[in-house]
């Protein structure tokens, strides 16, 4: 189980109505989890590499969670890229999506997602949803706690 | 309409006999529909997602791998990045399952594309539990690529 410390979570949300449900959900989870929501996937990888003035103090989020309207390239690409990058990769990304396609499932394992889960269209369900993935996350999990090993470590392995 | 429930086929790596048989006691403490397979290192992982000689020739493609990190021939470390680079394998997930828990095996099996990291409890009744919570989320509520 991971130590007291604060997590974070950075959720890249592509429908501003969500963001809402979502921050919602995750102050009902009652694990001490700081949200941090992005509008799409450019905003993202500005967090993530703290660029900007707006995020040059953009924290390092323990998970990831793309929510996903429809099948498309575009996550993919954002997924391709995280999972490519030495700094990112060690975080885990989770999907979230409607599509049930065969096809978009094995795609995102595919790409180095950690998880597909399918998005509830009824609110109570999305905030157990929400639920869930906290508890195996956020809960049961061992995330990496210090990260300014990671850079250490990634050489370490590629040598 | 009759229908059958498949239960999940999981494939655990793990060398130690007692390890492995605590694992198979949880999942069925836990009432989880699964087929447990056990190898004792990586490489035989590999024969049994491969169907490589006549014990594997009709081992199931596992929904899941529970991976130890410490173990003969072939560690859990080297099996991760080999199964990652493989195109054919690459989708199963893959949760490692360990006493380490020591940071750098933790952001090595991430970084290595683990898509999580257990370490084992001592207690057995935290162990069933940390079982159960495996299977609430890979068996429960993420999906997973369908048997091919």
């Amino acid at each position: 189980m991971n130590s007291q410390r604060n997590l974070c979570l950075l959720a890249v949300v592509d429908d501003p109505g969500e963001a809402g449900q979502l921050q919602l959900a995750v102050q009902q989870i009652g694990f001490a989890v700081k949200l941090y929501v992005a509008s799409d996937y450019l905003e993202a990888l500005q967090f993530l590499h703290q660029q900007g003035e707006r995020f040059q103090c953009a924290p390092r989020p323990d998970l990831i969670l793309l929510d996903i309207k429809m099948s498309g390239q575009e996550y993919l690409a954002f997924l391709v890229t995280a999972k490519q990058d030495e700094h990112l990769r060690a975080i885990p990304v989770v999907i979230m999506a409607t599509s049930e396609l065969e096809a978009d499932v094995r795609a995102a394992y595919h790409h180095g997602a950690a998880g597909y889960v399918l998005k509830p269209a009824d609110i109570n369900e999305f905030a157990g949803t929400i639920n869930k993935l906290g508890q195996y996350w956020f809960e049961r999990i061992r995330l990496p706690e210090n990260c300014s090993i990671c850079t250490d470590v990634a050489r370490a392995i590629n040598e | 309409m009759k229908t059958t429930i498949q239960p999940f086929i999981i494939l655990l790596a793990e060398d130690e006999p007692a390890d492995a048989n605590l694992v198979k006691l949880a999942i069925s403490e836990n009432r989880i529909l699964a087929d447990l397979h056990t190898v004792v290192d990586g490489r035989e992982a590999f024969e049994f997602l491969r169907r490589q000689g006549p014990r594997f020739a009709d081992a199931p493609r596992p929904n899941l791998i529970l991976l130890d990190l410490n173990m003969p021939r072939m560690d859990g470390r080297e099996f991760l990045a080999a199964i990652k680079q493989d195109t054919a394998l690459k989708d199963i997930p893959v949760v490692v399952l360990t006493t380490s828990d020591v940071e750098r095996d933790i952001v090595a099996s991430y970084h290595l594309g683990a898509s999580g990291y257990v370490t084992k409890p001592v207690d057995i009744n935290q162990f069933i539990d940390a079982v159960r919570q495996l299977g609430d989320y890979w068996f429960s509520l993420v999906r997973l690529p369908q048997q091919s």
